[in-house]
């Protein structure tokens, strides 16, 4: 390899076996590139051309080793030819991958979760893993909070030596056991109408619970009219931004491009967010036949699951699913019979990364590239991924298109309240009897659904999270305020993705404002100044006050947070003061 | 939205451009389209902090020193990459600019050894450093505690020609551009890590002599901190005997190759210092080669250029 310099570490065989498997499972055949590359020289293209490839065949070697080796680096820097400070700097990125040394023994890594809710569980768990002569790492929220209490402890994710990753409560679904859905079958249920009662597994019972009706009614209605039902619905992102979908659809398929693409967002890291998890584990087909939807309505043929390493269970699902609707014809050319129409569907694996669910960043990822998010404009729907048109949606946002396409955007428009239309999922957790994701049509207060998921345990509820990390802390004033995107915008607070964390009156609640300033701190991308470093400030300053009146202080936080909202590149620095200035207000820190 | 009115002008070579106009500070600036903010900035007269910026490499937009006021704009704007569209308005010293410029500076400075960071960072030529722009907005760097987390990194000395202490390092990308697609293509350095962890480095942090360097000193060249420095510079520093106004600056051409690349040789005391190349220089646009950059001790037999 003329133009690549590579240090003299060289993979072991296992290496170099694994990261070929790991390529040839997405199409890229490691020896055929590395001989035409012997007759192409030089080029910022060719650099790219295979780049995607980087975060699978990383993957791999960290599955294989319990690390990136230096001689694994390089196999797969020659392989993809990519220059190995390029790949390192990517594998340093990430929090599954191991850069430092080699790990002292052969264990699996034990990832315990750190955040609120599991946060008042996690030292215990922690202290007992170690006894155990467990390798620990302290992970950021593992998208799991409904499953963390005072019995089972905080949520756990086993990262695998040279075996598949897992997670202990997927036990019972691996059994078989459908998942139990907290909230009672209703008839009004429609984004989860059939988790917990269609068998996951299969496209039988998928269909033969109304699946792929919606795609044949796509079909009928042609793409121009599916995208004005999803504009009339008037649905917005479930991400976090609340931006109309419709308006999304219409720009990508107005752009040029010859190739566009179809994006799920199922990175998931949201402080508090699992109900994309509940979907995908439980109702893997809904979120395929939505996503052929969305590519036959804008125009792309291709579609990708961007879903967050720490999911094994949803991740395996989506792939089997994926598998059995290609071999039905639900997917690849002339699929359901529509001859003219091809959509094909990969699912990529993120690494451990909060960033990389930012919509950019997660191009940037997927690319192969370290996930920093880009400057806005130009927009994804011009320039998403691989700069091509692209329509990058939360899962549930796509979900919900099954029901507008089947029964109307006018219909749906109808549900819900004034400027929030149709079904929202919120995720419970925290000091509530029943945690778990509940689907609701848009109107209910924060109160009612606190009662929805059994009321507050514990003692009297003092403050809810609402909308994550990201979020802000609503107190008592605003306990009976609904759930809508307008009362929650006038109330200068938001939905967030969903979620509804409640603490009671006995939380330490300078406890969990240092643990999100650290959340911050550790998840800032650090290509920004007033990010990198805010981020890091308002740690700092939150351990320096800690106990205290914050009297002096609360001019810096001001300071740095009005940096950060104006300055910063994304979303990450723009809210991640929001929490914790909430909680100065709400008299939760720095008061006592 | 306004009509916009399509305005012509003769550029430089001759070709026939198409205007744009955006109000500076409430003055109209017609600009070259495809321009940016910056560049009309830089036409009306306005001096722009920047850090990250260069004119020789692909906006990057990371230091957010150079934000501005942009009307309609939810949050301030990167004035460096943005794009200037008809009839856009512009405030480049509202208190919200002045207020993110400032704590900019202080959250650079109290992480990062700024010391030497001493060249123009300005969008005009021999404009006001990064200490003038502190004074200018009032940074005050003593209000974060104690001891803020910094940088904390070692000087490293790995050859003869020059030295990375990437504790004066803010993470401006310049050198990587250069390194990479904007020069180089060679791409022996890259950002590593994460968040306030990030740092530039070869991978695994391998020594510069064992990394895919190639020593064409490009990326020394763009450092605006003198985190990377040539090693005569370092030296006469370390000593107490760099005395830059003293220096004097004389422009040649390398006579390596046929390739024709403008050298600056930075002389003190009858011995050349430093080589550098002119920016707005159609050959090199500031970049050069080992040889040129390095390879003057034909000129001066009695400096030692083997490896300590
Ligand atoms: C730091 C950060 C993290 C994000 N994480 C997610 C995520 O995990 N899932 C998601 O759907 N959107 C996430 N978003 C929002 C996305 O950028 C994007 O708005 C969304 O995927 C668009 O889909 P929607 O319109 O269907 O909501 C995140 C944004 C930021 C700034
Ligand atoms: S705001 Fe933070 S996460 Fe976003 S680009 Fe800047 S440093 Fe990265
Ligand atoms: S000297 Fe040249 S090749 Fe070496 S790191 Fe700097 S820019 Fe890259
Ligand atoms: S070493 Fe210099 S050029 Fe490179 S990122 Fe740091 S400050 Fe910028
Ligand atoms: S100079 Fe514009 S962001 Fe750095």
């Amino acid at each position: 390899m003329a133009d690549l310099h590579l240090t003299a570490d060289r993979a072991t065989t296992a290496e170099s076996v694994a990261v070929d498997a790991a390529l040839a499972a997405i199409g890229v055949d490691s020896a055929l590139v590395m001989e035409d590359e012997r007759l192409v020289r030089g080029g910022t293209h060719r650099r790219h051309a295979r780049r995607h490839a980087l975060l699978p065949a990383l993957h791999a070697l960290q599955t294989e080793s319990g690390w990136i080796s230096p001689g694994g680096l390089n196999y797969v820097a020659e392989v993809l030819q990519v220059p190995p400070a390029e790949a390192y700097g990517v594998a340093s990125f990430y929090e599954m991958f191991r850069v430092d040394e080699a790990p002292g023994h052969d264990d699996d890594v034990v990832h315990v979760c750190v955040d609120a809710p599991c946060l008042e569980f996690a030292e215990a768990k922690i202290a007992s893993l170690e006894a155990e002569g467990k390798h620990v790492h302290r992970s950021p929220c593992l998208g799991q909070c409904d499953r963390a209490n005072a019995n089972d402890g905080p949520a756990l994710f086993i990262q695998g030596r040279q075996k598949a990753n897992s997670v202990p409560a997927d036990a019972p679904s691996l059994a078989g056991e459908l998942w139990p859905l907290p909230q009672k079958h209703e008839p009004g249920l429609k984004l989860l109408k059939r988790v917990g009662r269609v068998d996951p597994t299969s496209l039988d019972s998928y269909v033969a619970m109304d699946g792929y009706k919606a795609l044949a009614r796509a079909f009928e209605l042609g793409a121009e009219q599916v995208i004005e039902e999803v504009a009339t619905s008037g649905l917005m992102g479930r991400g976090g931004a609340a931006f109309p979908t419709g308006i999304k659809w219409r720009g990508v398929a107005g752009a040029d491009g010859e190739q566009k693409h179809i994006v799920a967002n199922a990175d998931e890291s949201e402080p508090g967010t699992f109900k994309d998890r509940t979907i995908m584990e439980n109702d893997p087909f809904a979120l395929i036949e939505a996503m052929t939807i969305a590519g036959f309505a804008v125009g792309a043929t291709k579609g990708w699951i961007y879903i967050r390493g720490e999911y094994p269970l949803a991740t395996a699902r989506l792939e089997s699913a994926i598998e059995q609707a290609r071999a039905a014809g639900f997917l690849g050319t002339a699929i359901a019979g529509a001859k003219s129409i091809s959509f094909d569907l990969e699912v990529r694996r993120g690494a451990g990364a909060y960033i990389c669910g930012e919509e950019t960043a997660l191009f940037n990822s997927l690319e192969g590239f370290r996930g920093e998010p880009r400057q806005k404009p130009p927009f994804p729907t011009t320039h998403g991924l691989f700069q091509q048109p692209t329509a990058i949606n939360n899962p549930e946002t796509l979900l919900n298109v099954l029901d507008i396409v089947t029964d109307g955007g006018a219909a749906y428009a109808a549900s819900g309240t004034e400027g929030s239309n149709g079904q929202k999922l919120f995720c419970l957790s925290g000091h509530v009897t029943a945690p778990g994701t509940y689907e609701v049509e848009f109107g209910p207060t924060l109160r009612e659904m606190i009662d929805v998921a059994g009321g507050v345990t514990g003692g009297e509820l003092k403050a809810v999270l609402l909308g994550g990390a990201a979020g802000s802390f609503v107190g008592p004033d605003l306990f009976d305020m609904p759930l809508t995107m307008e009362a929650t915008r006038a109330a200068g607070a938001s939905l967030g993705s969903g979620v509804i964390m409640a603490f009671n009156e006995h939380t330490d609640f300078e406890a969990v404002c240092i643990r999100i300033a650290e959340f911050f701190k550790n998840e800032s991308c650090g290509q920004c100044v007033p990010c990198r470093v805010g981020a890091v400030r308002q740690h700092e300053l939150l351990i320096r006050s800690k106990g205290k009146v914050m009297n002096g202080e609360l001019q810096l936080l001001e300071d740095m947070d009005r940096v950060m909202k104006d300055a910063s590149i994304c979303g990450l620095g723009h809210t991640a003061s929001t929490a914790v200035r909430s909680a100065i207000s709400l008299g939760l820190i720095g008061a006592n | 939205m306004t009509a916009v009115e399509s305005t012509t002008a003769k550029s430089a070579n001759g070709m026939t451009e198409t205007l744009v106009t955006i109000q500076v500070d409430g003055r109209p600036v017609s600009i070259p389209e495809g321009g940016t903010i910056l560049d009309a900035c830089s036409k009306a007269g306005v001096s722009t902090p920047t850090l990250c910026y260069a004119e020789n490499l692909t906006p990057v937009n990371v230091c957010r020193v150079c934000v501005v006021e942009v009307e309609n704009s939810r949050t301030l704007v990167p004035s460096c990459s943005r794009v200037a569209e008809e009839g856009m308005v512009v405030q480049t010293d509202s208190e919200r600019v002045r207020h993110s410029r400032k704590m900019v500076i202080e959250f650079l400075d109290t992480s990062v050894d700024l010391s030497q960071t001493t060249a123009p960072t300005s969008n005009e030529a021999g404009g006001r450093n990064l200490a003038d722009w502190a004074a200018e907005y009032g940074a005050d760097s003593s209000r974060y505690g104690p001891a803020p987390q910094t940088m904390d990194e070692e000087v490293k000395i790995q050859d003869n020609l020059y030295i990375r202490d990437y504790d004066k390092c803010v993470l401006c990308y310049k050198c990587v551009e250069a390194c990479g697609d904007d020069a180089q293509h060679t791409f022996a350095i890259a950002v590593s890590g994460r968040g306030f962890g990030a740092r530039i480095s070869t991978e695994f942090d391998v020594s510069l002599p064992d990394s895919a360097c190639v020593y064409c000193g490009n990326c020394v060249a763009v450092c605006p901190t003198n985190a990377l420095q040539f090693k005569t510079e370092f030296d006469l520093r370390e000593a107490n005997n760099w005395r830059e106004e003293e220096q004097s600056v004389t422009r040649t051409v390398c006579s390596y190759c046929g390739v024709g690349c403008n050298l600056e040789l930075h002389v003190q005391d009858d011995t050349i210092v430093k080589v550098t190349s002119p920016n707005d220089h159609s050959v090199t646009s500031g970049h050069l080669c080992i040889k040129g950059r390095f390879g003057w001790q034909y000129v001066q037999p009695t400096i030692q250029r083997k490896p300590s």
